[in-house]
């Protein structure tokens, strides 16, 4: 039955709106941005040969990698410590886990940045506390600076983290886990030489992920980073509605798009989608 | 049997990522409650000043109307379109449909400020054409975040599909079923579960959008994230801390009831 002419006719009539929507909505727009890269403010690869060596638009590169390896190790880590309870633990630590996992990825990433600049800006929680005990006289820097950013960020990022590790944790043969405690190995070493080897397919898929999502951050680092540690995103934005140059712009997006695909393609060879939900 | 049970460790270490990922949202609640102007520890007494301000300020109210307007039109735009598209997909299985659900699910993969750019690119191209559903309207607010949520939806819907017995469908065709009552009334009353999740989950995504909203917008569309955002850069309004609170309590509210309605699922 299947590839008869209704079947066909059905099939186009359901799927062509979306795909329409799409291509005349994000599509479409895309390659026009990437028209701007190569036409604004002259047609050539002028701004993609200022992309090389304009030194400002360098050190964001570097700096948005760096703040992006900080907070791929941070929160793959906190992720893991926090999935291990919420797959293997208890009934009650179950739940604990993850209501506390998935209360904050519910929550608005405004919310939770101004939750971060409530706790730690100079007149914060953090600091009037420190202050009232005697601890410090000067309130301590912790926002508009990358700690800030990397604080902000790991939070928002952790439960995303989470789900690939969860995944994987949960395929894996509890017997294993046992056999080597009644062989004798001790939770730490079965812990070490065991459990985290045989999770790694969700390690990889999980910091593929976290580092992905923080290349093209926008909103954490804007609030918590203060206009002092600006990201490839911030710089996008920066150049498209403060010093208009929307050619700098949508070449930098091009870049970005592209870095990303490849380390998509990088992800999928080592993670089966599956895996990663 | 047996079980393996993470150790004092691993608890430990446990509970002190799960302090970090509460922290913010606790730090929040006495904030709200200053009676400063200014974002400061309340010290001595309290006030519900920042709450009456939320709804006796027009502009936060003009904001949420505006952000509950965009969320339900771009929550049934991508929700209608998701479940066509996914409807096509599972019953006729078309060729390329891999290439085509990749194609579809591309605003999800893309980093949000990419689509921010083409998005910009979109509308300010349509504003010379039409003053109404370009640049800064909420028109285009709304057709900007159903292409940013339309993946989500489609995803939500394929993933009901899968689970759906095909026999069902096929006995609907054997016994002369056209297309259209095939899919209104065999497949979806079957996957009504879904098609709700992914309008509600399309609502809340536009309902928090920021990213792309902030690219789209500038005096006239100003949504509640556009909102809290302008209060959160130039200087920093506690009005914020009470509004994180209610939708902090609501989240929470409703991450209850579903944990409930999910645990009746079960246990019969």
């Amino acid at each position: 039955m299947r590839g008869t002419l209704s079947d066909r006719m059905g099939a186009a009539l359901l799927m062509a709106p979306l795909l329409l929507f799409l291509v005349l909505a994000y599509a479409w727009p895309f390659l026009g941005v990437v028209k701007w890269s190569f036409t604004l403010p002259t047609p050539g690869l002028g701004q993609y040969h200022a992309l090389l060596t304009d030194e400002l638009v360098q050190s964001v590169f570097i700096r948005t990698l760096r703040i992006a390896a900080i907070v791929t190790i941070v929160s793959v880590t906190a992720a893991y410590a926090i999935t291990v309870v919420w797959v293997r633990g208890s009934p009650v630590q179950r739940v604990l886990a993850e209501f506390c996992i998935l209360v904050p990825f519910w929550i608005s990433v405004l919310t939770r940045a101004f939750g971060w600049v409530a706790l730690l800006s100079n007149r914060g929680l953090i600091n009037t506390w420190l202050q009232s005990i005697g601890f410090i006289s000067e309130p301590l820097t912790l926002v508009r600076n990358e700690f800030g950013v990397v604080v902000g960020m790991s939070h928002f990022l952790i439960p995303f983290a989470v789900f690939p590790l969860a995944s994987a944790m949960r395929s894996l043969d509890e017997r294993v886990l046992l056999a080597a405690r009644g062989l004798g190995s001790s939770r730490m070493r079965t812990f070490w030489t065991v459990f985290v080897p045989m999770t790694r397919s969700g390690i990889i898929g999980s910091a593929l992920i976290v580092f992905v999502f923080s290349l093209g951050f926008f909103v954490t680092p804007a609030i918590l980073g203060g206009g002092r540690s600006v990201m490839i995103a911030e710089l996008i934005y920066l150049r498209i509605f403060q010093s208009p140059d929307w050619g700098l712009g949508a070449a930098i997006s091009v870049v970005l798009v592209v870095f990303v695909a490849a380390l998509m393609a990088l992800l999928f060879r080592y993670v089966k989608p599956k895996q990663l939900v | 049997m047996p079980t393996y049970r993470p150790g004092p460790v691993s608890l430990i270490l446990a509970v002190l990522v799960a302090l970090f990922l509460l922290m913010p949202l606790l730090a929040v609640i006495p904030v709200s409650l200053t009676p400063s102007r200014m974002l400061t520890m309340p010290t001595g007494e309290l006030s519900l000043r920042h709450y009456r301000s939320l709804i006796e300020d027009p502009r936060w109210l003009d904001s949420i109307l505006l952000s509950i307007r965009i969320g339900v039109v771009s929550s049934a735009l991508s929700t209608v379109l998701a479940l066509a598209f996914s409807l096509g997909v599972w019953m006729f299985q078309p060729r390329f449909t891999a290439t085509l659900v990749g194609f579809v699910l591309l605003p999800m993969v893309v980093p949000p400020v990419v689509s921010a750019v083409t998005l910009y690119f979109l509308l300010t191209s349509v504003s010379g054409i039409t003053s109404f559903f370009g640049y800064d309207t909420w028109l285009g607010v709304a057709m900007a975040h159903s292409v940013m949520t339309v993946p989500f939806a489609t995803v939500l819907i394929l993933v009901s599909l899968s689970q759906l017995d095909r026999r069902i469908d096929l006995a609907a065709r054997g016994l002369g079923a056209s297309v259209w009552e095939r899919a209104t009334r065999v497949i979806m009353p079957n996957i009504k579960f879904g098609i709700v999740t992914a309008a509600l989950l399309s609502f809340v995504l536009s309902w928090e959008e920021i990213g792309v909203t902030l690219f789209i917008t500038s005096v006239n569309a100003i949504t509640l994230p556009r909102l809290m955002w302008m209060g959160l850069r130039d200087n920093i309004d506690p009005a914020i801390a009470a509004l994180s609170v209610i939708l902090i309590v609501i989240t929470v509210l409703v991450l209850a009831v579903r944990s409930v309605i999910a645990g009746q699922k079960a246990s019969p």
